[in-house]
């Protein structure tokens, strides 16, 4: 390892600083930042892992929320059911059975859609991933069992060994550590001979197939390997909010995920989580302002895409510094 | 000798243009195969097809005797074929030497090897050094890609096809849009591996492949009018209506 990079560097004062500071935020009277915080953390890891398929894959994949909801009904279903009876064998409320769910089910839903969905290119794919989406969204939005339209409260949290997720303190610690671990994860895959492969058939397909690579096999493994991630995140969110809706995987939601991927740096390890950060400031900060504020959001990404190639992370990147 | 590749009856349209028509070739073990022929006679279709980026409509594409007309086309790499591309093919965005180390990885078999970094295997980085030396590119080896002149980047295609050690190379105009030096350099470096490899060459250069093939290929309209040793080539009446005599 040479020394660290002026990027590198950036990366740990930044997670160092959102290590320390919401719980400091928290223990001086201010809890609102620290569920800002959590949010942060969660939207973060599907904002990694969508990073994964869409920055280092180049797959626009549009459909990244379904996985989000998909990780937070396989949390507040088997919930619903332990409080409210029916499905005994699906009943629980433990977080060792709900988390695997969340991250199965997703797996499972990324390698089926994924199968059809990388057969196709470009735009293709991107309205195929948002179809295969919006199937799920309204397949949820008719089951009246759970809700529909309006959602389901989950009542109880996930109950895991050591971590008490009632504990807001604890909710952010878990979701913090989570975080870390995807970006390690990512970072790692991206890096090994499998992330090689991803990166060289993003630029250029054909090379790599003519060279003996089977590029729909390596493209379909990190698509499920993302949506088993966002489907973490998913099931954190549930968590987080105790109320789940249709709505978390609304198309609009998917296009948040690909803003703070873009907005904060595709292909980097930091870009996704200072996407999310710029998304929930600016979120929190213009939300107050007016109920327009997507408005400006719009326009700030379109600044940052026309004017500092490479997200945020590219305003920051030292001379003679790669995109790696 | 034997055959390294048979290609029998093979057809290709394009709606109306027949870009393959009834053609048959045959590359020997060992020979550097070239074919020659003007602009849209269908050179780059048929590389397609050997490839399997591209499907024929009919006829038979044979390797080491074993039938590969319907095989996908990274099964095909892994038999033994490799291929240079005519317009430049490379992954811009990575150094030289990530791509060179990509084609070593490629002949590996599956990368679906998650946990170590890529740049830390030795193996590979040291074999994608000693190719980019045998094309003169050595020095260059830790930088962009995309910062490479068209001819170095010609010669990264060449270091490529070499690394993944095929039986088979297709090499797709090498000599596209190079200087006559760089040409010059060109010819030195595929006479160096001629003979280690089955070479089916495609190219405009006529002094390039009168200079290093063994037997030639006239390609017209999708349909080889004549093979024969460039000799008989150029003594070839039909050729020189077609083709040679234009120039």
């Amino acid at each position: 390892m040479t020394s660290m990079t002026r990027r590198g560097w950036m990366t740990v004062a930044v997670m160092a600083l959102l290590a320390i500071l919401p719980p400091v935020f928290y223990l001086t009277g201010n809890p609102f930042y620290l569920d800002l915080a959590t949010r942060l953390s969660i939207l973060g890891i599907a904002a990694v892992s969508l990073n994964l398929i869409l920055g280092y894959g180049g797959l626009v994949s549009f459909g990244h929320a379904a996985f989000v909801g998909l990780g937070a009904y396989a949390v507040g279903i088997p919930a619903h059911h332990w409080l409210y009876g029916g499905m005994d064998f699906l009943a629980t409320t433990s977080g060792l059975v709900q988390i695997p769910l969340a991250v199965a089910v997703c797996a499972l839903f990324a390698l089926v859609t994924g199968a059809v969905c990388l057969r196709t290119k470009g735009v293709y794919f991107i309205m195929i991933t948002m179809a295969f989406a919006q199937m799920i969204y309204y397949l949820i939005v008719s089951i009246e069992e759970y809700g529909g339209d309006d959602g389901l409260v989950i009542d109880t949290r996930s109950e895991l060994p050591f971590v008490n997720l009632d504990n807001p303190l604890q909710l952010f610690g878990f979701s913090y550590v989570a975080l870390l671990v995807a970006m390690g994860l990512v970072r790692m895959i991206t890096r090994s001979r499998f992330g090689m492969v991803l990166k060289g058939a993003k630029g250029n397909e054909e090379r790599m197939v003519t060279l003996g690579f089977n590029v729909y096999a390596y493209r379909l493994t990190a698509y499920v390997i993302s949506g088993a991630m966002c489907g973490f995140a998913g099931a954190l969110l549930g968590n987080f909010t105790t109320f789940i809706s249709p709505e978390m995987m609304d198309w609009s939601r998917s296009g948040e995920l690909m803003f703070m991927v873009i907005l904060g740096g595709a292909a980097t390890t930091l870009g996704p989580i200072l996407g999310s950060i710029a998304f929930i400031v600016v979120e929190e900060i213009l939300s107050s302002f007016t109920i327009y504020w997507h408005l400006p959001f719009g326009l700030m990404l379109m600044a940052v895409v026309l004017y500092a190639r490479g997200g945020l992370v590219g305003l920051l990147r030292g001379r003679g510094e790669d995109a790696e | 000798m034997s055959a390294v590749l048979e290609i029998s009856g093979l057809n290709k349209s394009f709606g109306g243009i027949k870009a393959t028509d009834d053609l048959n070739l045959s590359v020997e073990t060992g020979e550097l195969h070239a074919v020659i022929g003007p602009n849209g006679a269908g050179k780059t279709t048929l590389i397609s097809q050997l490839t399997g980026m591209q499907k024929p409509d009919s006829g038979r594409i044979r390797f080491k005797g074993r039938d590969i007309t319907g095989m996908a086309p990274y099964a095909r790499a892994h038999l033994g074929i490799a291929r240079s591309f005519q317009i430049t093919s490379l992954i811009l965005e990575m150094s030289v030497l990530d791509n060179i180390a990509l084609a070593l990885q490629a002949r590996e078999g599956h990368s679906f090897r998650f946990i170590r970094p890529a740049h830390s295997l030795t193996h590979l980085r040291s074999e994608a050094l000693a190719l980019l030396d045998r094309v003169g590119l050595a020095d260059k080896a830790e930088q962009p890609t995309v910062a490479l002149s068209h001819g170095e980047h010609r010669h990264m295609e060449i270091a490529i096809a070499l690394g993944a050690q095929a039986e088979l190379m297709l090499l797709d105009e090498p000599m596209a849009g190079l200087g006559i030096e760089e040409s010059a350099q060109m010819v030195e470096l595929l006479r160096d591996i001629k003979g280690k490899h089955s070479i089916l060459l495609i190219e405009h250069d006529m002094d390039a492949v009168f200079a290093l093939a063994d037997r030639i290929s006239v390609l017209v309209y999708g349909h080889i009018i004549a093979t024969g040793t460039p000799d008989e080539i150029r003594g070839n009446e039909a050729v020189q209506h077609a083709y040679l005599g234009e120039e």
